[in-house]
């Protein structure tokens, strides 16, 4: 019951978020005391521009995605591409540093979605949930 | 039917469910709040204002963030977590927002406050199109709960400009 309740809760998620990682774990201590460890975020992607203060996971290519604060964002008149800049809350400097392939600024495309909710603790659960080959 | 097993899958199912509804009602009580913050920031000197050897302008400023936003917090807020960013447009780009200053407020009674601040954050533009650049300073303000719905919303600040020439 615990399964597949879960599962059903999960694929509905991914449903209404339009996202497929509705939902994601917070892995480090970067955004204390706002999100700790073990905290699961509730993402939502849609076309809405990205603007500073959203809270937003990215992934440029690394192992794990990043949940940070967008800090800056510069957006182009004509293309309405644009470049952004994120920082963890609790960390000291922003993540130029980070960002691979010696890119400078992030782009909409590596963002997987802005996280609008969160559960703390429940987290665990969740990596308890991936590890099982059911999806 | 009665084996220790479903017993436990039936009793962990029915706590983590109405453990979900109880965090769901616990956020829908936020939707109670009407918050009415205020905020004023005046900028009060211009430390300086230079052109990187990248190329880019940077601003160096100091201002005095003044507000009250104790009517943003409700019984399930963890804390908030507020920032000033400038707002301007350049021939380039239709926006710019880059962030100046930020902190977070762990509860009701630090949340009237008054800081007098140079930015945390360098002011850089992608260009050189500051001089003389008129722009607005805005307030933004991030409610984290302890469990559920994130609120944020800003105020909007206007009437700020940068000095014509380099200092």
């Amino acid at each position: 019951m615990v399964i597949s309740s879960a599962l059903i809760i999960w694929k509905g998620l991914i449903y209404i978020t339009g996202s497929e990682s509705p939902v994601v774990v917070v892995l480090s201590g970067s955004m204390e005391p706002g999100f700790k460890r073990g905290d699961i975020l509730f993402l939502n992607m849609n076309k809405d521009p990205i603007r500073a203060g959203q809270i937003v996971v990215f992934n440029d290519g690394r192992d794990v995605p990043i949940v940070h604060r967008v800090i800056e964002v510069h957006e182009q008149r004509d293309s309405k591409e644009a470049d952004i800049l994120t920082k963890g809350d609790a960390n000291p400097h922003d993540d130029r540093m980070l960002y691979t392939s010696s890119n400078r600024w992030l782009q909409r495309k590596y963002i997987m979605g802005r996280a609008v909710g969160f559960l703390p603790y429940v987290g665990w659960l969740t990596i308890i949930m991936t590890d099982k080959p059911i999806i | 039917m009665h084996s220790f097993g479903y017993r436990l899958n039936g009793l962990l199912t029915f706590a983590v469910t109405i453990l979900a509804l109880m965090c769901a009602i616990t956020s829908l009580s936020d939707n109670f709040n009407t918050p009415s913050p205020s905020a004023e920031i005046k900028i009060m000197n211009i430390n300086w204002f230079q052109k990187q050897p990248q190329g880019h302008d940077e601003v160096s400023l100091t201002m005095n963030v003044s507000a009250d936003l104790q009517s943003l917090f409700t019984w399930n807020t963890k804390q908030v977590f507020i920032f000033v960013a400038a707002e301007y447009e350049t021939r380039k780009n239709s926006l710019n927002q880059v962030s100046l200053w930020d902190a977070i407020i762990p509860a009701k009674e630090h949340a009237k406050f008054w800081i007098h601040t140079s930015n945390k954050y360098r002011f850089v533009d992608q260009g050189n199109n500051l001089r003389g650049k008129k722009f607005n300073l805005t307030l933004h303000w991030h409610v984290m709960p302890k469990t559920g719905k994130m609120f944020a919303d800003k105020i909007v600040l206007t009437g700020y400009s940068l000095p014509e020439e380099y200092r």
